[in-house]
């Protein structure tokens, strides 16, 4: 029986008890005078029974499956030939995997070595074992513990509040899930990024200059030591976002001023959907777009203007990255042009100024601090924008302000260094994720200082 | 409009000006004379914001336009006819052949033989080679599936519609003048081009709907590739991210609307959800890839894995949005059912849950066709392999949609430009679903208090 059935039964048995302990509920109100004599409904009472036989039995199941491949696997240990296990821990863990390989896929009868084949019985009968215990174990607990709830059925006994402090615990964790998420994020890749930088000095990886992530595979091979100075990758993420942003901030801004302050209705009914549906368009389609239309197009007008335009340029990547930004600008702007109050406006008309003036001059500066905000998220979106960027822009990191040569990014970087085959020592994979904590660093960085603004730039007006 | 000066500056200037010095020169007459510039530039602001907000819908077009005019095609199939004789002989079987025996047999020979007979003035090698190209390497497992599933066949000679090689199927498609070899750019030869003009006045080329398109898994053949696989790859993660951020995300909302006191640790939850917002995506991928692969050992490259990465990357916006929605619903609700003896929790799921679910569901659905775009995060957790075969659990090896678009665009074939962008249009049909069922649910069922 697979968890998924046994998770499935555990469930079953959760309904039935709830139907079984409502119906309990019932019988012991009538023989008190009715519901009204009990301290909570019958429902909460069938609810209290559901979940003692859940809870624990789900427990069991989890702490089950936590520790059987670790228990399972020293038990094994014993059914293991000699000779694998002199070949030292490497050796057995291959041995181990394959094993479980053969197990999985129903093939004990094609093994022709008699040692291995009496191992791979063993794990088999091992985890059959495991499994049959863990069910007669977890459906043992589901019924024990819901007829001892089925026992407290009483009128006195506060059914609402027990049900009510377990789900309030479940809406507190889920709540919590997110801080969960972050310190997990942050471990893992400082974790890793930590590794890394007991290989390479952490001086040599923001300061150096040569970014060569390859390493050797033979000890004797040529030019291939390996070097991990991400400057490059920094200045190639600053020019391409500085790109980017040159295009969406005055698209995004002037959109917004438009739709904020002349648009009609109408107009504004449509331009705004359509705006939202360039914010819609998933970053892979963008890529596509500047590696097959824009590249090529901006490289034949290159040529044309007597420039040579490189294929991967990063004034494609980052126009086309502009573009994807615009209506996160203008959103985010149109937001606080809003919400500068109409006095202000009225004073300014009321001292002769046109619509243009008044808004140069005190809407968009009264809009300021919330501007700024909305274009420091825009920018950190853009840092860590990575599909334009791994189809559109290079790979080979090259130093230059340079707009029509290619430049790679960090997110490139990360990419490239962690697709196809990884090894998990190797600094080559470790230093994406030292690429990955500066990342997430300065977008975080960015993000609290620009919602800080933002906020502060609200409470001005409320 | 009240001829004023602009500024307070230039207006006090003004009259220190007309009070000193005594001058003719009105301030009236001061303005008079700078409005015409001031009203240029009012026009050229204007101007300014047109121009801003008609390229963006622009470039919108653009992309929208370029991407259909380059994946129309995709949608459309070119096929040979063939008049194959199933000799026995040929294919290497006896007359009364095994299920094993039909898979086995010789079909490529038999179709190469069949291409031979249609013209029998190729005798020599290369050119062989080149007639062997106008037909698709799959043309043989089409010709098995009609054996197998009528082993009668065998002896009789049948008409076969096969596929064709995407570059004979390119320029069919594209309705080229055969008669001039010259004009059409292609990887095909002359003679190749000759062929084909035999083939298509005979009627024995036809184009059709392109049924592998939604049928097959990916392949090393743009003709043969298809998007089933990554179809099916992106429904079974996108049920994992479902099942998974909704209920906690609803949790997370209703807690933090309705219960959280005003403390230090809702303080940090809150800041906490807002920077996950905006964490990058290839971030979480990272995590995924830390966590769930090395850590748990979980299985890469499965629809699992994706979905909770994803889950957890659509977390925040949709406890932001549900938050939204369980704002709106007025405080009078809760005190009416205070009132009536509701405890906490039922007013909560008896009242302002379901006047708040249109809400919930709409930023949810927006979530959802966020995570449906997501590439990135994938890629790190290894959904990025060559997959022939459809998923058939959520713990198989699998791709999702965007992820096959961002593979094909990689691939060196011309033909599979076409599929690319084909692709990319199913990807954008269902998103634009999914927000079209999102704008309808908050238009039915928003309710103004």
């Amino acid at each position: 029986m697979s968890a998924t059935h046994l998770l499935l039964i555990t469930f079953g048995l959760a309904v039935a008890s709830f139907l079984y302990g409502r119906m309990q509920a019932f019988s012991v109100a009538k023989s008190h005078g009715g519901v009204s004599a009990m301290h909570s409904l019958p429902s909460h009472y069938g609810m209290m029974v559901a979940l003692w036989c859940a809870l624990p039995a789900l427990a069991v199941i989890i702490g089950w499956k936590l520790l059987e491949p670790m228990v399972v696997s020293n038990l094994l240990n014993t059914a293991i030939p000699q000779v694998v296990l002199d070949g030292g821990e490497r050796a057995v863990e291959l041995y181990k995997n394959d094993l479980s390989n053969l197990v999985n896929n129903d093939r004990i009868a094609s093994i022709d070595n008699p040692e291995k084949l009496i191992a791979a019985e063993r794990l088999a009968s091992l985890r059959s074992t495991s499994s049959m215990a863990l069910v007669v174990l977890a459906l043992v607990i589901a019924v024990m513990s819901a007829t001892f709830a089925l026992k407290r059925i009483k009128p006195h006994f506060r059914a609402r509040h027990t049900v009510e402090r377990i789900i309030q615990f479940f809406l507190v964790s889920c709540a919590s899930l997110a801080i969960l998420t972050t310190l997990g994020i942050v471990l893992s890749v400082l974790f890793e990024a930590i590794r890394f930088f007991q290989q390479v000095g952490i001086l040599e990886f923001i300061t150096g200059t040569k970014w060569s992530p390859q390493t050797a595979i033979r000890a004797d091979q040529v030019g291939s030591s390996g070097s991990f100075g991400a400057v490059p990758l920094f200045l190639g993420t600053l020019l391409i976002s500085f790109i980017a942003m040159i295009v969406a901030v005055p698209f995004g801004l002037m959109s917004a001023i438009y739709l904020a302050e002349y648009a009609s209705r109408p107009v504004r009914n449509i331009a705004k959907p359509l705006l939202e549906i360039l914010a819609g368009i998933p970053t892979v389609v963008y890529g596509f777009f500047a590696a097959l239309t824009v590249a090529p197009a901006l490289r034949s007008l290159g040529g044309s203007l007597g420039l040579s335009v490189s294929s991967e340029s990063a004034l494609a990547a980052g126009a086309v990255m502009g573009i994807m930004i615009i209506p996160f600008v203008s959103s985010l702007s149109d937001d606080v042009i809003t919400a500068v109050p109409q006095t202000m406006r009225d004073g300014s008309y009321g001292l002769g100024s046109t619509k243009s003036e008044t808004i140069r001059k005190v809407v968009i500066p009264a809009a300021l601090p919330g501007i700024v905000g909305g274009i420091l998220l825009a920018v950190s979106r853009a840092i860590g924008e990575t599909m334009i960027v791994v189809m559109a822009a290079g790979l080979a990191a090259n130093m230059t302000a340079n707009p029509l040569e290619a430049v790679t990014t960090v997110t490139v970087q990360i990419v490239t260094l962690l697709t196809g085959d990884q090894e998990f020592d190797s600094a080559k994979t470790l230093a994406a994720f030292a690429l990955g904590l500066m990342l997430f660093i300065v977008t975080l960085c960015l993000n609290i200082i620009a919602l800080r603004v933002v906020r502060k730039y609200r409470e001005q007006y409320e | 409009m009240n001829p004023l000066n602009n500024t307070d500056k230039e207006h006090q200037t003004a009259a220190m000006n007309a009070s000193t010095e005594n001058t003719t020169r009105s301030t009236t007459a001061t303005v008079r004379a700078s409005l015409k510039k001031r009203y240029a530039a009012e026009k050229r602001f204007r101007l300014y914001g047109i121009i801003a907000i008609s390229s963006s819908i622009g470039f919108l077009f653009l992309l929208l336009a370029s991407i259909t005019s380059k994946g129309l095609p995709a949608f459309t199939q070119t096929f040979v006819k063939l008049d194959v004789e199933l000799n026995s002989e040929q294919l290497g079987i006896t007359d009364a052949p095994s299920a094993a025996d039909l898979r086995s047999a010789n079909y490529s020979g038999v179709i190469k033989q069949t291409l031979r007979d249609r013209f029998p003035e190729v005798t020599k090698r290369g050119e062989k080679k080149a007639l062997y190209k106008l037909i698709s390497t799959g043309a043989q497992y089409e010709l098995y599936d009609r054996v197998a599933a009528d082993p009668s066949l065998v002896g009789q000679t049948i008409s076969l519609w096969v596929p064709a090689d995407d570059e004979l199927g390119a320029i069919i498609k594209s309705d080229a003048d055969l008669t001039q070899p010259d004009s059409i750019t292609t990887r095909m030869t002359d003679q190749q081009i000759a062929w084909a003009k035999t083939l298509k006045d005979a009627g024995d080329l036809d184009v059709r709907f392109n049924t592998t398109f939604f049928k097959n898994g990916d392949s090393r053949e743009p003709e043969l590739a298809g998007i089933r696989a990554a179809l099916i790859g992106s429904a079974f993660t996108l049920l994992i991210t479902f099942t998974l951020s909704f209920p906690v995300a609803v949790s997370a909302a209703i807690y933090l609307e309705e219960f959280a006191p005003q403390n230090r640790w809702t303080d940090i939850v809150e800041v906490n959800i807002n920077n996950l917002a905006a964490v990058p995506s290839i971030v979480f991928g990272l995590l995924g890839l830390a966590v769930f692969i090395n850590f748990f050992h979980l299985p890469r490259s499965a629809p699992v894995v994706g979905g909770i990465v994803l889950s957890l990357m659509t977390l925040p916006t949709i406890i932001i949005s549900s938050r939204a929605a369980l704002k709106a619903v007025p405080p009078s609700i809760r005190e009416a059912a205070r009132g009536l003896g509701a405890s906490p929790l039922q007013v909560v799921t008896h009242h302002v849950l379901p006047l708040a679910m249109p809400g919930i569901l709409t930023g949810t659905i927006i979530g959802l066709a966020q995570a449906l775009g997501e590439t990135a995060p994938l890629l790190m957790i290894g959904m990025v392999a060559f997959i022939v075969d459809i998923p058939a659990s959520i713990t198989d090896a699998a791709t999702v949609l965007p992820v096959q678009v961002f593979l094909w665009a990689d691939s060196p074939e011309r033909a599979f430009v076409e599929k690319t962008s084909a692709a990319i249009m199913v990807l954008l049909v269902f998103l634009i679903l999914m927000n079209a069922i999102a704008v309808m649910l908050r238009k039915r069922f928003e309710r103004r208090w």
